[in-house]
């Protein structure tokens, strides 16, 4: 177990072509102009003592025991502190510094629990390992002094403990919380033998700002920050690195094991997507995987009103391929299909849209990608030839302006909104695109150039006046464009956008935000410098999802900001593996990379592998099935990891649709709400029970690794294959890295990706092949990859959801931080002590004219449906909107939203629903459909 | 399928092709095009259906109508072979 030992040069690295040769302990070292002594000395195999250094963390020089001897200088300086010098002369060991040393350390041991058995952390306890290391072994004060050994200990987060008796005040976690996380949630307060670590203003830490990210533990150099469960569970035995399961970050995580259990999750600091740092969720809400709720048995029934019978594999994997056969004998091939899954791996959506297209015949595979992120396929595609982000997380670093549209990344998106925060700390202007005043609004140190604080459902107007200012203020990139773009093209687009209609002052009109403000957000993103669009579900999930990409991908194009480090156009994708789960085919009309089903010479290709023939035309996308399913055409699915039941809009359609079925087959790791409709249930596997690779929002490739085995007994790829098998099509493999092969021999962008490099690598960003053997950080260098950049008009189109007299409040919906999706995962954690329930957050002035007070129940009603929730009277939301999350069933919000979509791809529009709020009088006795999922199925009868 | 839905979700791809291409002619084409790419076939097949119900398919704005004449011609051509 390496995990707080992995090397650590102390201070971090420094880029610059100035290098700089010096001389420690008489051996010479080159290193770049900048770079610490105490680093130029790690690199030279020299370890200093330290206490307050680490190269997570800029140098602080508090502990005083890091001191070296310089040649022709008095005194004895930090190294952590002091750069590198030509023709410097280092000595870090001396009789001198030796005594300095110990008598520092015997200071520090002074206050600290004698007693090295106690000591939770041991083998990772940096403070024994430097008193050994300077040689105290006892201390000569004793203990009759003041200290700090009776200091109580604060519990009080549901993760980690702080024991102040521990703590050497080295300050390493308040830094971490502000270099790294960017919350500076901590401080020292008091003075000399007073000081003390502080959460916010002597708060306990569950009650202060402290976000739970788990930076101040990590960066602790001693036990006074532990994580509960190395208390509860004792050291771990073994180390496996793998990949995150909850957001689209994609987190590289060691979890480190006893037995086949996990102790703790430590974030990887050799992991690309998040350089060691972590949320809340990854770091520490991981409990849900060994859950009660867990069902762990296959379950089939004939019709949804029986009971479950429990049966073993072998049955319920042959009832489910009779019961689907049977459909197609009688309706047709087209009477069934397949739901792939964000939370599974490539390997098993892969093998879920094969066992589609090859063994049901036809393409009625979609996934989840549907109801968030499509419009980014349709939209990238459409202008710059593929359906990904263009950069890597780390190009943030080298952004001037940041324009952050319709995401909300320290809640959705929180280690790579951490490294965001940390760029605008060091000077990065940002704009802010949101109905809400979302925490990067204002939080600590940093404050927007400019909120724009647009109505719902009017980003395209928005986006086409921010493109005539850039053109009608002559802020073009034309150099770029005539060189990168179709002339053609753009010459249609500038006529458009030049008319009136797209000025600024006609948009402010629509979008509710002052004309000057448009103007100075959009000179800003022109002139700023390395300009970089950032967005989310706020874009897509509208009925101008897709129109509002090809816009944000316009005003890239036509600004030149689009091909190199520090620009670009990034969605950040919800769940995890949803770059992946698109990637690997899983929509109804393209196969793996994003080809259409309709080439022939690419389905010959398929075919040849696969040894099947493969349907030319396109299947049904998730809500044409459910209406298929309604008119009898559609009568049988397989569903991998999804909750359609919950996730999906307008759920009492989506529940008659499922009721309508002959065969549902819900394959979960827990009895969700759709499993309620389901004639099959097969229990899935969580992320740390199989092998497998997840593709994150920066088409990062990334392994997953088996960290326990399959509490069920099968990885879903396994179940997958078996149930194909047992349908009449075989598929056999004997690990996921077979199926990579396959992917990587029929598409293109992965060619190059295997299980050998990505071991080599540690991870590889797509396309990765001959001409990028290492993978594409950046795309779009040079030429777009369709060519020529396609500039698309843009014209604004109101949604047909109007508000009006008895639905006058519009409604959209988001996530928090601690929850996550529809909380299947999270709600089964510890993370519920900070999110109890969905909140609808109302302004005062709408609050104050419907006799809503904070805290009081209130009924939502939209033209669709009603359901009930606590209000939260806040002035983050405008007037005349308001907010809610979606992660608890019993308030179950998509009882109200609707099924407008998006014109090209049938995304939902869940961000824009005209809806009325009024007291729920009877304390919101009638929530949502009132009543809850089953926690195990046994309760769901 | 509920054809008012597929209805609204035709008319809603033709406004799109319709503002984003001059030529009418070409937001036709593009717009059926876009049928023929997203809509699985018995979605297409209803949507002209609807075309040929005797309404003449009013509920259908014209760039849509026309788009979907185009389909009923694929149709016509794959009985034809």
């Amino acid at each position: 177990m390496l995990s707080k030992t992995d090397r650590d040069y102390g201070t971090p690295a420094r880029t610059s072509a100035t290098l700089v040769t010096l001389a420690i302990d008489g051996r010479e070292i080159t290193v770049p102009e900048g770079t610490s002594v105490m680093r130029a000395a790690a690199l030279a195999d020299t370890a200093i003592p330290r206490l307050c250094a680490t190269d997570a963390l800029e140098p602080f020089g508090s502990c005083r025991l890091c001191l070296i001897e310089i040649e022709g200088r008095n005194g004895y300086p930090a190294s952590c502190t002091t750069p590198v010098e030509a023709g410097m002369k280092v000595r870090t060991r001396s009789p001198m510094l030796e005594r300095l040393r110990r008598g520092v350390m015997e200071l520090y041991m002074s206050d600290h629990p004698a007693d090295r058995a106690t000591c939770a952390g041991n083998g990772n306890c940096e403070l024994h390992a430097m008193a050994d290391a300077v040689g105290v072994g006892e201390v000569r004060y004793g203990w009759a002094g003041r200290n700090h050994l009776d200091a109580a200990r604060d519990t009080s987060n549901p993760y980690f403990a702080f024991d102040p008796a521990r703590c050497i005040v080295c300050s390493r976690c308040v830094r971490a919380c502000e270099e790294v996380q960017g919350t500076f949630a901590l401080t020292i307060d008091g003075r000399g033998f007073d000081s003390v670590v502080s959460p916010s203003q002597r708060q306990p830490f569950l009650e202060s700002e402290c976000v739970s990210c788990g930076a101040c533990v990590q960066a602790c150099p001693t036990d006074a920050l532990i994580e509960k469960s190395m208390l509860e569970r004792g050291l771990p035995q073994r180390s496996v690195t793998t990949t995150c399961g909850y957001c689209g970050v994609g987190c590289s995580f060691k979890a480190e094991v006893k037995g086949d259990e996990v102790v703790r999750m430590l974030p990887n600091r050799d992991g690309m997507p998040n350089h060691g740092h972590s949320c809340v969720k990854g770091r520490f809400a991981w409990g849900y995987a060994t859950h009660p709720d867990r069902v762990l048995t296959p379950m089939v029934r004939e019709k949804i009103t029986d009971a479950w019978r429990v049966v073993s594999w072998d049955e319920a994997i042959g009832y489910a391929a009779r019961r689907l056969k049977d459909i197609q004998t009688r309706h047709g091939n087209g009477a069934i299909g397949g739901i792939t899954s964000s939370r599974c791996t490539n390997e098993e959506t892969y093998l879920v849209q094969k066992m589609v297209r090859a063994a049901f015949g036809n393409n009625n595979v979609d996934t989840c990608a549907r109801v968030c992120h499509s419009p980014t396929g349709y939209g990238l595609k459409t202008t710059l030839g593929t359906s990904a982000g263009t950069q890597d997380f780390d190009s943030v670093l080298q952004a001037d302006v940041i324009l952050v549209i319709g995401c909300n990344p320290t809640d959705g998106h929180p280690v790579f909104a951490s490294l965001m925060k940390r760029r605008l700390r060091q000077g990065a202007r940002l704009i802010v695109a949101d109905p809400r005043a979302i925490d990067l609004v204002r939080t600590p140190h940093i404050e927007a150039a400019y909120h724009l604080q647009l109505l719902p459902g009017t980003n395209v107007a928005l986006i086409n006046a921010f493109a005539h200012v850039v053109l009608s203020e002559g802020l073009a990139d034309e150099d770029f464009v005539r060189e990168r773009c179709e002339g053609p093209a753009y010459e249609l687009w500038k006529k458009f956008i030049l008319e009136e209609r797209n000025s600024p002052e006609a948009a402010a009109g629509a979008t509710g935000v002052p004309a000057e403000k448009i103007r100075a957000a959009a000179r800003l993103y022109a002139t700023g410098g390395n300009a970089v669009i950032y967005y989310g579900l706020g874009v897509t999930e509208h009925s101008q999802g897709s129109t509002m990409v090809l816009g944000m991908a316009n005003l890239a194009m036509a600004t030149g900001n689009l091909g190199r480090p520090g620009v670009g156009v990034n969605p950040l994708r919800g769940q995890n593996n949803v770059q992946g789960s698109c990637d690997m085919g899983s929509f109804p009309h393209e196969l793996t990379g994003y080809r259409h089903i309709s080439d022939a010479a690419l389905r010959a290709s398929f075919e040849h592998e696969w040894k099947v023939r493969l349907d030319a035309e396109p299947g049904l996308r998730i809500p044409n099935m459910f209406d298929a399913a309604l008119d009898g055409s559609f009568r049988g699915i397989y569903i991998q990891g999804e909750d359609i039941a919950q996730s999906d809009p307008n759920t009492h359609h989506v529940v008659a649709a499922l009721s309508a079925m002959e065969c549902v087959i819900v394959h979960d790791i827990f009895f969700n709400e759709t499993a309620r409709y389901a004639h099959v249930f097969l229990p899935g596997s969580s992320f740390l029970e199989k092998d497998g690779t997840f593709t994150n929002s920066e088409r990062r490739i990334s392994r997953v690794r088996k960290v326990m085995p399959p509490l069920a007994g099968k990885a879903d790829w396994e179940v997958t294959c078996e149930l194909s098998t047992a349908f009449g099509y075989p598929m056999h493999y004997a690990h996921p890295s077979e199926i990579m092969d396959e992917i990587a021999r029929l598409t293109p962008t992965f060619a190059g990706v295997n299980y050998e490099k990505l071991e080599r690598l540690g991870s590889v960003q797509w396309p990765c092949n001959d001409k990028a053997p290492a993978g594409t950080p950046v795309m779009h260098m040079g030429s777009f990859v369709r060519g020529k950049g396609r500039f698309v008009i843009t014209e604004y189109i109101p949604t047909d959801e109007r508000t009006g007299p008895r639905f006058p409040l519009i409604l959209t919906t988001g996530r928090i931080l601690t929850q996550y999706n529809v909380g299947t995962q999270t709600r089964r954690t510890p993370n519920v002590v900070w999110h109890q329930e969905d909140l609808l957050e109302i302004h005062p002035h709408d609050a104050e004219q419907r006799g809503v007070t904070d805290g009081s129940m209130v009924r939502v009603s939209s033209r669709i449906g009603e359901t009930a929730m606590r209000a939260h009277v806040t002035e983050r939301v405008p007037p005349g909107v308001v907010y809610t999350t979606f992660h608890h069933q019993s308030s179950g919000i998509n009882i109200v939203t609707t099924e407008n979509s998006d014109w090209a791809t049938n995304c939902p529009e869940y961000k824009v629903t005209a809806v009325q709020v009024m007291p729920a009088g009877d304390a919101g006795a009638r929530r949502a459909t009132g009543q809850s999922a089953a926690a195990h199925p046994a309760a769901g009868r | 399928m509920d054809i008012h839905h597929l209805v609204t979700m035709a008319n809603q791809i033709a406004d799109f092709f319709c503002t984003s291409n001059p030529d009418r002619a070409e937001a036709v084409a593009a717009t059926a095009q876009h049928l023929r790419s997203f809509w699985d076939p018995r979605m297409r097949r209803e949507i002209v259906a609807h075309l040929r119900d005797g309404t003449d398919a009013a509920d259908l704005n014209d760039v849509a109508r026309d788009a979907v004449r185009l389909l009923a011609n694929d149709s016509a051509a794959k009985k034809a072979v």
